[in-house]
């Protein structure tokens, strides 16, 4: 076991765990954010920057400092490191000009785009970028490639996070998509446009950290934020079927997998419960999903209310208040 | 009543305390008072009147005051809603819905963006015309003009569609006064330029 402290927090964890896996034990505003690590894809991690931190101890037996800042993603812990990510001014300046990387190619049609509200580069710009960018040549396009009647593709506003690339090449076992070119001319395709048909291509939607890769039986259907995202499952034998349903009224207008605190899928789902199941006679739903407070997913939705952890211990000495009393509608 | 409240004067001074005083004879005949009034309601006819005849005459009204929506046009006559959403969102009455659509190849010219708003309907009964919409917009596609919403005998005719919302092509309408300087500043922006 090796400990190791990040933000001031102090952790054990096991040898072999990067930074950021043991940021997400800690959890909190301690966790860097990540645009391309997914825990759930191997090897996935090292190409958006945004996860870097600062290493102010290397280790308890070399106690210098890293020279430049690390990806935190893709760098084992050390016995006695010594982390700062939101507590180094070096961090966070870093990720502001990071944000203002990832956005020089990335087009500003937010309004069109079907991604908005749930957009994982629209909260990292909100969080952590500047409100103006200083780029001022145009911005790289490419044609529309068709990859399929179930699934858009927008070429535009793709990061190169290489996520989907590694969902089509570890959880189909035929992969039909990949990465053409090079460098800053590199771009998503299926090779020669053929269709993605695989059982478990739909997931590529849900990895996709931009909305570069969209759910085509739900273009333009509404917006993510007049939903409400239920909990539903169904038998099926591809996939475990438990499955988030977008619902407005009696309605599904989309079923997206289920995702946890980080953003990243509990389970992969199948074709047949994302694209073809949108009647809600199709699904048992169980219950609301939780919806961050800060996400435009949870306007008119009231969550329980939680008290601050400064208040709580004063309350259980007192013994009086239960969690109970404080809920305005305990709709978990 | 103790003595002791009759000496608590109120705050504001405004208030009065109520006295059982006997009425003196004149007072009780009540004809003077009387006279007095119908004096006061003759005089009135008199004086400047504080009604209008509306509808044939109207009260002069702000170029920025808030009332019927516009939905704009840009300089090429192409519609700029692109159906985000965002003023259905800031709406606090709830009195704007939409569904959105995919511009096809042959209606290049008439709309801005990839989607558009193919219904768009505002509940004008519902709205309080706070301009929260128009502030919300991130495409400049909506304003409030300071032309006032009619009256009508139907509920059903107050839910304006885009029939009635979106500008004509040959009769546009002047919102260059609600931009404020601020705004005009903001579109000088040239990473902005795709908004305007």
């Amino acid at each position: 076991m090796f400990t190791v402290t990040i933000d001031n927090h102090t952790i054990e964890v096991e040898e072999g765990t990067t930074i950021l896996q043991a940021a997400r034990l800690i959890g909190g505003a301690v966790v860097p954010p990540a645009m391309c690590y997914y825990s759930k894809l191997k090897d996935s991690g090292g190409k958006c920057r945004t996860c870097l931190v600062k290493v102010a101890q290397g280790s308890a037996k070399d106690p210098r400092p890293m020279p430049k800042l690390v990806a935190s993603c893709r760098t084992p812990v050390m016995d006695g490191m010594v982390v700062q990510n939101i507590t180094s001014p070096e961090v966070i300046e870093t990720r502001k000009a990071i944000v203002e990387f990832l956005l020089i190619n990335h087009p500003l049609d937010c309004p069109v785009c079907d991604q908005a509200g749930e957009c994982d580069l629209q909260n990292l710009s909100y969080d952590n970028g500047n409100e103006a960018s200083r780029f001022e040549e145009s911005k790289r396009t490419f044609e529309v490639i068709d990859i399929g009647d179930k699934i858009q593709l927008h070429m535009n506003r793709c990061i190169l996070c290489y996520r989907c690339v590694y969902t089509a090449d570890q959880l189909t076992d035929k992969r039909s998509h990949g990465i053409l070119y090079r460098g800053d001319v590199s771009e998503i395709s299926t090779y020669i446009q053929t269709d993605i048909e695989n059982d478990f291509s739909g997931n590529i939607i849900d990895v996709c950290p931009v909305g570069a890769l969209t759910d085509k039986t739900f273009r333009f259907k509404n917006r993510v934020w007049f939903l409400k995202p239920m909990n539903a499952s169904r038998e099926c034998t591809k996939c475990s079927g438990k499955v988030t349903a977008w619902m407005r009224g009696d309605e599904i207008y989309r079923v997206t997998g289920r995702k946890d605190q980080f953003g990243e899928l509990e389970e992969f789902i199948c074709n047949e419960c994302r694209f073809e199941k949108k009647e809600p006679s199709d699904w048992t739903i169980e219950s609301p999903r939780t919806i961050k407070r800060a996400s435009v997913i949870s306007q008119n939705h009231y969550e329980r209310l939680k008290n601050p952890s400064v208040i709580l211990p004063l309350q259980e000495r007192m013994g009086e208040t239960t969690d109970n009393d404080l809920n305005i509608n305990n709709d978990k | 009543m103790s003595s002791a409240n009759q000496h608590i004067v109120s705050l504001t001074g405004r208030s009065k305390v109520a006295s059982n005083k006997k009425m003196t004879f004149m007072e009780r005949i009540y004809l003077p008072a009387i006279m007095k009034g119908f004096g006061i309601t003759f005089s009135h006819l008199f004086k400047k009147k504080a009604t209008i005849q509306y509808p044939e005459v109207t009260r002069p009204i702000a170029e920025i005051y808030r009332g019927k929506h516009v939905l704009k046009r840009d300089d090429e006559g192409r519609e700029r809603c692109t159906a985000c959403g965002l003023c259905a969102l800031a709406c606090p009455a709830e009195a704007i819905t939409m569904i959105a659509a995919e511009r096809k190849p042959d209606e290049m010219h008439l709309y801005r963006e990839e989607k558009y708003a193919s219904v768009y309907e505002i509940n004008m009964l519902r709205c309080i015309f706070c301009g929260l919409c128009e502030e919300a917009c991130p495409k400049e596609a909506i304003f409030l003009t300071n032309e006032i919403v009619p009256s009508d005998y139907e509920r059903s005719s107050f839910i304006y569609g885009k029939v009635i919302l979106v500008e004509p092509i040959d009769k546009r309408v002047d919102i260059s006064k609600r931009q404020t300087p601020a705004v005009l500043n903001f579109k000088k922006d040239k990473n902005q330029s795709h908004n305007i």
